[in-house]
């Protein structure tokens, strides 16, 4: 139980410090940070429910107004905003990856860039896509063009979230909680 | 300090955290369902005049938290311009800002303890559904203690990672960063569990 508050809360703060991160910049100029990617490695790394709850931990922190979101904003604001979708989406889309690794039991690199293609991705940018269209009144169509240019940034990031959960399985094969 | 509060003193910061939370909720889903730009150019110099009593100080700090908005709402104002719907343009970032300036407005005003205390309440009833709500306090102060804590190890890594290459660390930092988290997380655990544990 001690275990797993402590590693619930301490990927929470991961991903908090981790969007702080310019990880990758894209030939197209547009810069990503290591957000998303912090949210698949939580999955990959907790599992399902655990990976949810520090997804969840982390946003909901946010919302009650620590500085933690992307460009250091925080508080409810950002529910009314234009990426609210992809923060009440970063939670699910833990969740997902996470199912993926606990459940498929193929090696761990695969299974995270699966489950991150399947959460961070595509459920991910599901979520995004219908906030956007709230908020911002875009069409279905509009709404996705205008997310375009942020798929290949994110693609790469779950290549990287499949190198490091290997990485992570190799230097600390008992903190894989998904696979206990 | 790691928080967005301001340390102006307003006449809001004395009102209770839970009825701002609802008041801003139910304001929030009303202005989704304006439509006519006048009422809302009407409702946003409102949410403006909300500001005022903090004085000068407080204005320009909140302004300075709308600012990450500025490309969206020139990026929304070009495209309805564009399409030649400014009246759909229009209503669309003035709700914007008034919901954000609204929104901004609270965590200005409420101290983060103060929140924390709302939601343990608002989490009591999902006890029965295995969410402890001291389990849930004691994640919070963790997430908090360690944020800074994380906040120094990754600078440290990148000041390492700079020392040997010219080029930028991006998401290098990333295991070792996790490595770290970890590392601790391990440590926390054992920190609790000798001081009698989390029943």
């Amino acid at each position: 139980m001690e275990r797993k508050l402590a590693y619930v809360a301490l990927f929470a703060a991961l991903i908090a410090i981790l969007t702080l991160v310019p990880a990758v910049t894209l030939p197209t100029g547009v810069p990503i940070t290591a957000q998303s990617l912090g949210v698949m490695l939580a999955g990959a790394v907790l599992g399902g429910r655990l990976g949810f709850l520090a997804v969840a931990l982390y946003v909901a922190l946010g919302l009650l107004g620590l500085p933690i979101f992307s460009g250091g904003k925080g508080g409810f604001a950002v529910l009314a905003g234009p990426t609210a979708g992809f923060i009440l989406g970063f939670p699910v889309a833990a969740l997902v990856t996470g199912l993926v690794v606990e459940k498929w039991r193929a090696p761990v690199s695969l299974a995270t860039f699966v489950g991150a293609i399947l959460g961070g991705v595509i459920v991910l940018y599901a979520m995004g896509i219908g906030g956007l269209m709230v908020n911002a009144g875009l069409s279905l169509k509009d709404a996705t063009v205008a997310m375009l240019p942020f798929v290949p940034g994110d693609v790469l990031k779950a290549v990287l979230a499949a190198a490091l959960a290997q990485g992570l399985a190799k230097a600390r094969p008992d903190a894989l909680l998904s696979r206990a | 300090m790691l928080t967005l509060t301001s340390p102006v003193q307003t006449p809001w910061h004395r009102l209770p955290a839970g009825p701002k939370l609802a008041g801003l909720l139910a304001f929030t889903l009303v202005l989704f369902g304006i439509d006519s730009p006048l009422v809302l150019a009407a409702i946003l110099a409102a949410v403006a005049a909300l500001y005022l009593p903090g004085g000068l100080a407080f204005v320009r700090h909140g302004l300075r938290m709308l600012r990450p908005l500025v490309p969206f709402v020139a990026i929304v104002a070009a495209w309805h311009l564009w399409t030649a719907t400014p009246e759909t343009g229009a209503s669309i970032a003035l709700r914007l800002v008034a919901g954000i300036g609204a929104a901004n407005l609270v965590t200005m005003t409420t101290r983060l303890s103060d929140m924390i205390a709302v939601i343990e309440r608002l989490a009591a009833p999902l006890h029965r559904f295995g969410l402890n709500p001291r389990l849930l306090a004691m994640a919070v102060a963790l997430v908090i203690r360690f944020i800074p804590v994380m906040g120094d190890r990754v600078a440290r890594l990148t000041e390492a990672w700079r020392a040997r290459s010219p080029r930028r660390a991006g998401w290098r930092i990333v295991l070792p960063a996790t490595l770290g988290a970890i590392d601790d997380a391990e440590q926390v655990a054992q920190a609790l569990r000798a001081r009698g544990g989390l029943g």
